[in-house]
């Protein structure tokens, strides 16, 4: 426009005339050497599942050298994935929460909540047990609702909001259930629909139970939402910098309470396998099952300040633990060893994450 | 005034108060097709509540805005979005994490057509990434190799390319950016003045709010120089100086008193 303007001309500093000389290569990528150092640290950076899955890889060989052919056996594979079931399952609500930089301490207690509800509902009041299910996840996602209200419409931080509502629900479902447990027999003869997850098929000498297959499936749907829909990519923003999502047109608020009610209802699917898993309905069980999932989340390579993590991330972090228990347990080592270790997991997994946060 | 012209944004009379605070006080703006409108002003002159108001980010309390002659009523930045008018914000509102592509089409994702679309919300991500690809080649950016980039990996000059892409390959009428130029070093700054005029020729109109002087006098066509909540004057490069326009901006000289004649509101 006004290149030929000698006004323009004296009014361009003399440091970009010589900037100008220096060559256009600004929005380029230099070839530079990189250490081993760096070159690990994008690997992982790119990779955020990487590294659980190395930890996984290494625990499994490391643990068949040491026990041999009953760690390896198909039977104690399967039983391992029994195992992890429920703490999977809650950890696919965790993970959605703590990608929107969020905590949910109170999944647990949605969820022991959630199974007395279906289990009053079909054995108490005599519903079928479609419809008690399906209470059990309506209630789910109320809970979540009421987390998701509190977190957005009040700007309480989650932390607070989850701690809050654990003893909330918790007390509720000991109010509900008046404390008492609900016999396995009378849910297997009214309502055998709720231990569908607890049955099992066989498979080439595993016994994988509807329950493991159930928590596989829901991993690969949430694993869809969050990468192939617009949803997903509003939550990974959402969580990673609420106000540049917000400017970016994405509603914020929206998406964290779609969020919070999903994972209410996920919780509330982990309700039946859990009496699924252990046949009766019992107010009292599920006690560690918040801390658990946030193990499983932190291991598996999710970021606690939100917007960085994958959904498989977590299932290989239950299995992590998974592993180490069944392992450590079959190799005779006291339980408090198995404890000890879950322990130096979290922090070296936490310690990984601030260096590959790194950029 | 300057009826003869049709504006593509125009505002008349903007007013807002933040309590006492009054942050427009009866504000006039015009901006023409295909140019490039410089905002200046001194800190607190209402320079920002002016551009957000255009933008969708404020609604003023009195006045009105025009798009095409037609009045609009923006509620939210959306609906300016919607009407064709982006904006490149300081702060750049990219997701840190995701990546190149992802960013470019934040907020208003494509789907796969059909069944896959309409049912399972299937995003076409092939489409949205040779469609990126192919507007940072247009803004000459095909430098930023890898599409599939996450943003934090990219210099403050790439990122900048990213929100200047966004906001050109979007907008249909305006594109605002406030200080783009602001957190750039010197060659950076060079590249992203370059895009700023890229946008122009490429038939958009642009409103570019800045601090520095010698950027502005660059690629500004005409300026806007925003005084005590309104519009003071609007001059031009080839006919002030800077010392002059900050003269102006700064209330140290009366517009009129310029040979030029500026016009002066």
């Amino acid at each position: 426009m006004a290149d030929s303007s000698t006004l323009q001309t004296t009014q361009t500093a003399d440091h970009e005339l010589v900037a100008a000389s220096a060559g256009g290569e600004v929005a380029s990528f230099e070839k530079e050497k990189l250490s081993l150092v760096e070159k690990t640290h994008r690997f992982f950076h790119a990779n955020p599942t990487a590294a659980p899955a190395i930890v996984l890889l290494l625990a499994v060989i490391a643990f068949s050298v040491i026990i041999g052919d009953r760690f390896l056996h198909p039977f104690n594979m399967s039983l391992i994935l029994q195992q992890v079931t429920i703490i999977g399952i809650l950890g696919i609500a965790q993970t959605l929460i703590i990608l929107t930089a969020g905590i949910d301490l109170s999944v647990g207690a949605i969820m022991v909540l959630t199974s007395v509800i279906m289990g009053k509902m079909a054995i108490d009041i005599g519903l079928p047990a479609e419809i008690a299910l399906l209470a059990g996840i309506a209630a789910g996602a109320i809970a979540g609702y009421i987390n998701g209200i509190l977190v957005t419409l009040f700007r309480l931080p989650p932390f607070i909001v989850t701690l809050g509502t654990w003893n909330i629900f918790f007390a509720l479902n000991l109010w509900y259930s008046k404390s008492e447990t609900i016999r396995s027999q009378a849910i297997e003869q009214t309502a055998p629909l709720l231990h569908w997850t607890g049955r099992t098929v066989e498979f080439f000498g595993a016994k994988l139970t509807y329950g493991s297959l159930l928590m596989v499936a829901l991993f690969a749907l949430i694993w869809y939402a969050l990468n192939w829909t617009a949803w997903g990519k509003h939550v990974y923003a959402t969580g990673d910098d609420p106000g540049a999502a917000s400017l970016a047109g994405i509603r914020t608020n929206r998406i964290l309470m779609s969020v919070y009610i999903v994972a209410g209802a996920i919780c509330a699917i982990g309700a039946w396998a859990l009496i699924g898993r252990i046949g009766s309905v019992s107010p009292q069980a599920g006690m560690t099952a918040n801390l658990d999932s946030i193990t499983a989340v932190v291991i598996g390579g999710c970021s606690l300040f939100g917007g960085r993590g994958s959904i498989f991330g977590t299932l290989i972090g239950a299995l992590v633990v998974g592993v180490f228990r069944n392992g450590l347990a079959l190799a005779g080592v006291d339980v408090l060893w198995q404890e000890f270790t879950v322990g130096l997991l979290i922090i070296v997994a936490v310690g990984m994450d601030q260096w590959i946060r790194k950029v | 005034m300057n009826n003869d012209k049709t504006t593509v944004l125009q505002a008349r009379g903007l007013v807002k108060r933040y309590g006492h605070v009054t942050a427009l006080d009866g504000a006039d703006f015009d901006l023409y097709p295909g140019e490039i409108l410089a905002v200046i002003g001194d800190n607190g002159a209402g320079k920002s509540s002016l551009i957000k108001a255009l933008s969708g980010a404020l609604v003023p309390d009195k006045g009105t805005v025009s798009l095409d002659n037609k009045t609009v009523n923006f509620k939210s930045p959306m609906d300016a979005r919607n009407a064709g008018i982006e904006t490149v914000y300081q702060n750049l509102a990219v997701a840190p994490s995701l990546d190149i592509a992802d960013n470019l089409y934040l907020g208003r994702e494509q789907l796969r057509p059909g069944i896959l679309g309409k049912v399972f919300r299937m995003l076409d991500k092939k489409a949205m990434h040779d469609n990126a690809r192919q507007k940072l080649s247009e803004l000459g950016l095909l430098t930023i190799q890898n599409i599939n980039q996450a943003v934090e990996t990219l210099s403050g000059g790439q990122r900048q390319g990213v929100a200047v892409a966004r906001s050109a390959a979007f907008a249909k009428h305006v594109v605002i950016m406030d200080e783009p130029t602001a957190a750039l070093g010197v060659k950076e700054s060079r590249r992203v003045l370059n895009l700023i005029k890229d946008v122009r020729d490429r038939g958009l109109s642009v409103v570019l709010i800045s601090h520095n002087m010698p950027h502005v006098f660059e690629v500004a066509d005409r300026i806007h120089i925003h005084r005590l909540g309104k519009r003071h004057a609007v001059i031009k490069p080839d006919t002030h100086t800077m010392s002059e326009a900050v003269a102006i901006m700064t209330g140290a000289m009366d517009p009129h008193d310029h040979a030029a004649g500026a016009f002066a509101a």
